[in-house]
C-alpha cells in the first residue's frame, strides 16, 4: 500500500477497501517507526491528523469526493497551517502556532486531504542540505550518512521513504528538484505565480514558488491540479484557466525537440550522473524524441545572480521577525535594541544570518547599482537565454545536481562550496520558468540521481507527459530505499 | 571588492544581528568568500539592459476599498511573547 | 545681516478608505488596541500585500487637482528600518517612481498670491503607535493604524516664511477635503506636517542646511516651530556656528526644537523595489473617469464668485477656505439672492460667533435655510439689520427661526406712515429746546430725535422711514 499510486489509493478509498482514518493511521505508523531515524517530520500530531481523516470519510460516504479526499499528504513545514505548529525550520518559530491556513493548505483541507504532519527543511528554506535546520538534519533515507538535499529535504526523504504518499515542497533556487533527485522521487517547481504564495513563509519573493513531490509524474499531477490557481490574497498569483494537468501524461512523444544546454555538461558534474543523464536521453531518443544541443550563456552567471537577489529579499523578508509580535524572544536584554539584535542572534542560525547580512550589505547605500541592479540586469539575460533557447526545443533537459547525494557535514561548513551545487536549478527560478526532477538511476554509491526537464512557461502539462512516457518505460522512480 | 570588520559591524547592526568579536573574524571571512563569488558579475556589461524584478510581466491587481477581515487580536497575541491589554510589549522606546 | 527663510513641506495626508491600503483590516479611528490589526497588518509569516483600488484612485483625484503628471506606471518599493511600530520591519512606499509627478498650489499671504510647486506625492503605509504610558517601563504597540493609506505631498523649498508655510498647508488641507479623499482631521492625525527649515544670507543662491521638524499636527504648531528654527539657525549662525542637518521634535509646551536622539547609524534604508507587488499601472481611462469626477476646486470657486457674485476677491477667497463653509454660503445664495448681504453675514456673524463658540460650521446652530430666512425679513423690511442682529443672538441660542422670534418678540419693524407721524409730533411737542436748536443750525440733533424714535419704538422703527419723517417735520 506505500507503494501505491494515488489514484490507487483513491480506488480503493472510493472502493472502501480502506477508510481515510485507516490509511493515515497506517501512514502515521510508519512515521512513528522510521521518523526518528530519519527526522523527515517536525511535527506528527495524530489527533489532528485523524480528525482530518474522520472529515474525509465522511465526505466520501456522502459522495462528495475528489480525487485528493482522505489522501494523507506531508506539508513542508513552511505552509501556515492553522493550529499547527509552524517552524520554517528555525528556532525563530519553534513555538510558532499559525493562527491562519496558507492557501494551498485551505485547498487541501477543501478537497477533503489529510494533513500527515510537517516536515523538516532548511531553515526559512535556505540550503541545499537540510542540514540548517533547527530541528536537526533528515537523513537520507537510501543511505544514512548522505544529505537529502534541500530545502525540502524534509518532504523528499518523507515520500522516498514512503512515510507519506505525496508532499509539499517550495523551491526559491532548486528546492524541490534537487532533494527530490537526491531522494530518488518526483517533484515539479511550476511556473511563477502559479501556485499562490499565500501564507508560505517567504524567503525570496520573487523567486518562491510552492509545488509538489510524489513518487511518480502522473501523482505531481494530480497534486498540482489541486495547488494551482489563482488566490487574490497573492498579488502576483495569475489570473488564468484552470488546467487539468493530467491532460496530456499520455501523449506519445513522438517528435519531442530536447534542448540539451552544452553549459549543463561541462566541468564539475560527476561522470555517474552524466551517464545516468545520458542513458535517460537516449531512452527519450528511443521513445521518438529527437536531441538538440542549446547554448544558455548565462548558466555560470546564475549562482552570482542567485546569491544577490535572494538575500536581498531575504534579508527584507525576515526583518519582520522581532520577538515583538511572535516567536522567539530573547531574554535579559538592556534595551530595545539590544532585545532585536540578541533575538535575531540567537533566533536564527549561522546559514540564514549570512544570508540576512548579504543581503543588507548589497543592498545598502553606495552598492545598490553594483550589486542588486546589476544582478537584476542579469536576471534578464539569464531569462532570454531560455526564450531564445525555447525556440528550438520543446523541453530542456539536464542534470538537476551536479553530484548524487553528498554526505552530511561533507559541505556544511563551507558555504560557497554549498551555493555551486545549486548551478543548475537556479537559471529556472530566476527566468521563473517551470522546472522538475525525476529519477533517472543511481549513482556507484547507490544514491539517487535525478534528470531535470525544464520547459517554458505554463508547460506543466506537457513535461508532466514528457515524464510519465519516461516513467511508463523505466522503474527508477518505483525503486525504494531498503527500509521495512 | 573585499569588506573589513568596520563593515561586518555596520551590516550587523543594520541588520539587528548580534555578532560578537569572536564571531566577527569567521562572519567577515565567510561574507567574503561570498562578495569573491558574487564579483564574478561585476565583468559583464549590462548597459542598456532593463532590470528584471519579476519573473512574469503583469500589471498589477488592485482590490476592492471593502473591510474583509474581523478582530482577531486575541487568536493573534497567543503567539506574542508579551501583551498587555491588547498591546504587544516591547522595551521602552525612546524618541 | 538680513536673512531668508527657506522651508519646505512634507504632508502626510491619510487617505479617507474604508479599509488598509495593503489590507482588508477596517481603517476607522479608535478601535480597542489591535483589533483593527489584521494578519496582513501584524505581518505574520507568509502573509502578503494587495493594494486597494480606493486609494489610488485618491491619490489619481490629488495629481490632477493640482496639475501634476499621474504616472502611468509606478513602483512600490520597501523602506527597511527597524522599529516596534513598524510590523514588517520595511515601510512599503514609493521610492523612485512615484504616482504623482510635479503640480502646484496657489497661496494667499496678505492679499498676495503666489505659487508653491510641488516636487511629488506618493502612496505609502502608515506605521502603527508606541504608547508610552507605564506598562512596568515598557513601551505598548498598537498597530490599528499600522497599513493605513497616506498620500505623502512633498513640496519644493519655495516658502519664504511660517506665514506662507501655514497658508501652503491649509490651501491643501481644504483641497483633500473639498477632494474628500482625507478627513483632515489633524487631532487624530490624518494630515501631519514636517517642515524642512533652512536659512541663507539675502540674495545667496545656495540654500542652508536644513533640519526636518518633524509630526506637527496643528497649524499653530506649525507656525511656532518654524518661527523658533528659524530664530534658533540664526542665533547658531550669527554667534559663529554651523547648523548641522538633523531631525528635530517641536515641543508644543516649552516651545522650542530640539534635536531628537540621533541614531547611532546613518539613515541607511535599502530600499528595493517590493518583490510582493508589480508595478501599478493607471490607464488613461480611469484617469479621465477620475476627473469627470472632481468636484469644483477651489480656485476654480474663486473665480466664479468674482464674476458669477460680485464679490471680491478677499471675499472670494475666504468663503472657500473650505469646502464647508462655501457649500454653506452657497445653500444661503440659493434661497437669498444678494450676495453680498450673503456673504457678509457668513463672513462677520457665521465666521464669528462659530470662532467665538469654538466650534466647526458643521455643528452651526444656524443652519444655512434658517440664517436665509433671516436675511429675507431683512430684504423685506419685516425688521431692520439691528434688530436682525438681536434676532440671529436668539437663533443661536436655540430659540427658533427668525419668523417666530420676531413674532414672540415683537420685532416687526415699525412701517405705518401714521404712527411713526404721531410718535415724532410726539417727541417734538415734548423737546421744544432741541428743537429750537436744530432749527436754528444744530444739525448734529438729528441723532438725538433718532435716538429718541427709536427709545420709544424700542428699535423698532423702520430707519429710513423714520428719517424722512423727522428730515419733513423738523423743517417745517
Amino acid at each position: 500500500m506505500f507503494n501505491s499510486s494515488l489514484r490507487a489509493l483513491s480506488a480503493m478509498l472510493a472502493e472502501r477497501k480502506i477508510s481515510s482514518v485507516e490509511l493515515t493511521q497506517e501512514f502515521l505508523a510508519r512515521i512513528d517507526r522510521h521518523n526518528p531515524d530519519l527526522n523527515a517530520y517536525i511535527t506528527v500530531d495524530p489527533e489532528k491528523s485523524l480528525a482530518q481523516a474522520r472529515i474525509a470519510d465522511s465526505m466520501i460516504a456522502e459522495g462528495r469526493m475528489q480525487p485528493m479526499t482522505g489522501i494523507p499528504v506531508a506539508q513542508k513545514d513552511i505552509f501556515c497551517s492553522k493550529g499547527w505548529l509552524t517552524t520554517c525550520g528555525s528556532k525563530m518559530l519553534s513555538g510558532f502556532v499559525s493562527p491562519y491556513d496558507a492557501h494551498v493548505i485551505e485547498k487541501f483541507n477543501a478537497a477533503g486531504a489529510v494533513n500527515l504532519g510537517k516536515t523538516n527543511m532548511d531553515e526559512f528554506a535556505m540550503g541545499s542540505s537540510n542540514e540548517t535546520s533547527f530541528f536537526g538534519p533528515v537523513k537520507n533515507p537510501w543511505d544514512r550518512k548522505a544529505v537529502p538535499g534541500g530545502s525540502s529535504g524534509g518532504s523528499a526523504a518523507a515520500v522516498a521513504a514512503r512515510m507519506a504518499p505525496a508532499a509539499t515542497g517550495t523551491d526559491t533556487g532548486g528546492s524541490i528538484r534537487q532533494p527530490a533527485a537526491l531522494c530518488g522521487i518526483s517533484g515539479i517547481k511550476p511556473t511563477y505565480g502559479l501556485v499562490s504564495r499565500y501564507g508560505m513563509i517567504a524567503f525570496a519573493s520573487s523567486l518562491d514558488q510552492g509545488g509538489p513531490m510524489a513518487k511518480s509524474a502522473e501523482d505531481l499531477a494530480i497534486m498540482l491540479n489541486l495547488m494551482a490557481g489563482h488566490d487574490s490574497r497573492d498579488s502576483t498569483s495569475l489570473v488564468r484557466d484552470e488546467e487539468d494537468y493530467t491532460r496530456d501524461l499520455d501523449c506519445p512523444l513522438e517528435g519531442l525537440r530536447i534542448g540539451l544546454p552544452k553549459e549543463y555538461f561541462a566541468k564539475g558534474l560527476s561522470p555517474a550522473v552524466e551517464k545516468a543523464v545520458q542513458a535517460a536521453i537516449s531512452e527519450y531518443q528511443k521513445l521518438g524524441a529527437k536531441v538538440v544541443e542549446i547554448s544558455l550563456p548565462n548558466t555560470r552567471l546564475s549562482i552570482p545572480v542567485y546569491y544577490v537577489l535572494a538575500p536581498a529579499e531575504a534579508s527584507s523578508n525576515l526583518s519582520r521577525y522581532d520577538g515583538v509580535r511572535y516567536g522567539y524572544r530573547a531574554q535579559g536584554y538592556g534595551d530595545l535594541v539590544e532585545m532585536y539584535e540578541k533575538t535575531r542572534a540567537e533566533g536564527f542560525g549561522a546559514e540564514v544570518k549570512r544570508r540576512i547580512m548579504i543581503g543588507t550589505y548589497v543592498l545598502s547605500h553606495g552598492y545598490y547599482d553594483a550589486y542588486y541592479i546589476q544582478a537584476q540586469k542579469l536576471r534578464r539575460l539569464i531569462a532570454r537565454d531560455f526564450s531564445e533557447a525555447f525556440g528550438q526545443c520543446d523541453v530542456i533537459m539536464g542534470p538537476t545536481s551536479p553530484s548524487a547525494a553528498f554526505d552530511l557535514g561533507e559541505k556544511s561548513s563551507d558555504p560557497v562550496e554549498m551555493y555551486l551545487s545549486d548551478i543548475y536549478t537556479i537559471a529556472v527560478n530566476l527566468a521563473g520558468l517551470p522546472g522538475m526532477s525525476i529519477p533517472a538511476g543511481f549513482g556507484e554509491n547507490g544514491r539517487p540521481i535525478g534528470l531535470q526537464i525544464v520547459g517554458n512557461y505554463f508547460s506543466e502539462a506537457k513535461m508532466l507527459n514528457v515524464a510519465h512516457q519516461y516513467q511508463k518505460n523505466t522503474d527508477w522512480h518505483l525503486r525504494m530505499p531498503s527500509i521495512e | 571588492m573585499s569588506i573589513s570588520t568596520g563593515d561586518v559591524k555596520r551590516i550587523a547592526r543594520l541588520s539587528r544581528i548580534a555578532v560578537n568579536d569572536a564571531e566577527s573574524e569567521a562572519v567577515l571571512s565567510q561574507l567574503n568568500e561570498i562578495l569573491g563569488l558574487i564579483e564574478e558579475m561585476q565583468a559583464v556589461d549590462t548597459s542598456g539592459i532593463e532590470p528584471m524584478s519579476h519573473a512574469q510581466e503583469i500589471v498589477l491587481r488592485l482590490r476592492e476599498d471593502v473591510v474583509t477581515e474581523k478582530d482577531q487580536h486575541e487568536a493573534f497575541q497567543k503567539d506574542a511573547p508579551q501583551v498587555e491589554a491588547g498591546l504587544y510589549l516591547v522595551p521602552k522606546v525612546i524618541e | 545681516m538680513q536673512w531668508e527663510v527657506v522651508i519646505g513641506l512634507e504632508v502626510h495626508a491619510q487617505l479617507s478608505t474604508e479599509s488598509k491600503i495593503f489590507s482588508g483590516a477596517a481603517t476607522a479611528f479608535g478601535a480597542a488596541p489591535n483589533a483593527q490589526a489584521c494578519a496582513v497588518d501584524i505581518a505574520l509569516p507568509g502573509v502578503l500585500p494587495v493594494l486597494n483600488r480606493g486609494a489610488v484612485d485618491r491619490a489619481i483625484r490629488f495629481g490632477l487637482a493640482v496639475g501634476a503628471e499621474v504616472r502611468k506606471r509606478s513602483v512600490f518599493s520597501r523602506k527597511n528600518y527597524f522599529y516596534p511600530d513598524l510590523p514588517k520591519g520595511y515601510q512599503i512606499s514609493q521610492f523612485d517612481l512615484p504616482v504623482v509627478l510635479g503640480g502646484e498650489i496657489a497661496i494667499f499671504v496678505d492679499g498676495v498670491e503666489k505659487t508653491v510647486r510641488l516636487t511629488r506625492a506618493h502612496l505609502e503605509e502608515d506605521a502603527g503607535k508606541s504608547l508610552h504610558e507605564d506598562f512596568h517601563g515598557m513601551t505598548g504597540i498598537d498597530l490599528n493604524r499600522a497599513g493605513t493609506p497616506l498620500l505623502e505631498i512633498v513640496s519644493e523649498p519655495d516658502m519664504r516664511s511660517a506665514k506662507e508655510a501655514v497658508a501652503y498647508a491649509k490651501e491643501l488641507h481644504s483641497l483633500v477635503r473639498y477632494l474628500d479623499i482625507c478627513d483632515g482631521n489633524m487631532q487624530e492625525g490624518s494630515f501631519r506636517c514636517d517642515a524642512n527649515v533652512s536659512v541663507r544670507p539675502k540674495g545667496a543662491e545656495k540654500f542652508g542646511t536644513r533640519c526636518e521638524i518633524k509630526n506637527l499636527n496643528s497649524f499653530r504648531f506649525l507656525e511656532r516651530a518654524i518661527e523658533y528654527e528659524v530664530s534658533r539657525q540664526i542665533d547658531v549662525i550669527e554667534s559663529g556656528g554651523v547648523i548641522s542637518q538633523e531631525t528635530r521634535l517641536y515641543d508644543s509646551v516649552k516651545d522650542e526644537t530640539r534635536s531628537m536622539r540621533s541614531k547611532e547609524e546613518a539613515h541607511d534604508y535599502r530600499y528595493f523595489p517590493d518583490p510582493d507587488l508589480l508595478p501599478l499601472e493607471i490607464s488613461e481611462d480611469w484617469v479621465e473617469k477620475a476627473r469627470h469626477s472632481l468636484p469644483e476646486l477651489p480656485h476654480a470657486k474663486r473665480s466664479r464668485y468674482v464674476s458669477e457674485f460680485g464679490l471680491s476677491s478677499y471675499d472670494a477667497q475666504v468663503l472657500t477656505s473650505s469646502k464647508e463653509i462655501a457649500a454653506y454660503f452657497e445653500e444661503v445664495v440659493g434661497i437669498y439672492s444678494d450676495p453680498k448681504v450673503c456673504a457678509n453675514w457668513v463672513m462677520v456673524e457665521i465666521s464669528g460667533w462659530l470662532n467665538k463658540s469654538g466650534i466647526e460650521i458643521a455643528d452651526c446652530p444656524i443652519s444655512s435655510r434658517s440664517l436665509a430666512g433671516l436675511l429675507v425679513r431683512i430684504g423685506d423690511g419685516t425688521i431692520s439689520g439691528k434688530i436682525a442682529k438681536e434676532v440671529f443672538e436668539a437663533m443661536w441660542n436655540g430659540e427658533g427661526e427668525a419668523d417666530a422670534i420676531i413674532e414672540s418678540k415683537g420685532l416687526k419693524q415699525i412701517s405705518d406712515s401714521g404712527a411713526l407721524e404721531r410718535i415724532v409730533d410726539e417727541i417734538i411737542s415734548n423737546n421744544p429746546s432741541q428743537v429750537a436748536d436744530y432749527r436754528g443750525g444744530k444739525d448734529k440733533l438729528f441723532a438725538f430725535f433718532v435716538g429718541q424714535a427709536m427709545k420709544a419704538t424700542k428699535g423698532q422703527a423702520n430707519p429710513a422711514q423714520l428719517s424722512e419723517i423727522l428730515k419733513k417735520k423738523l423743517s417745517a
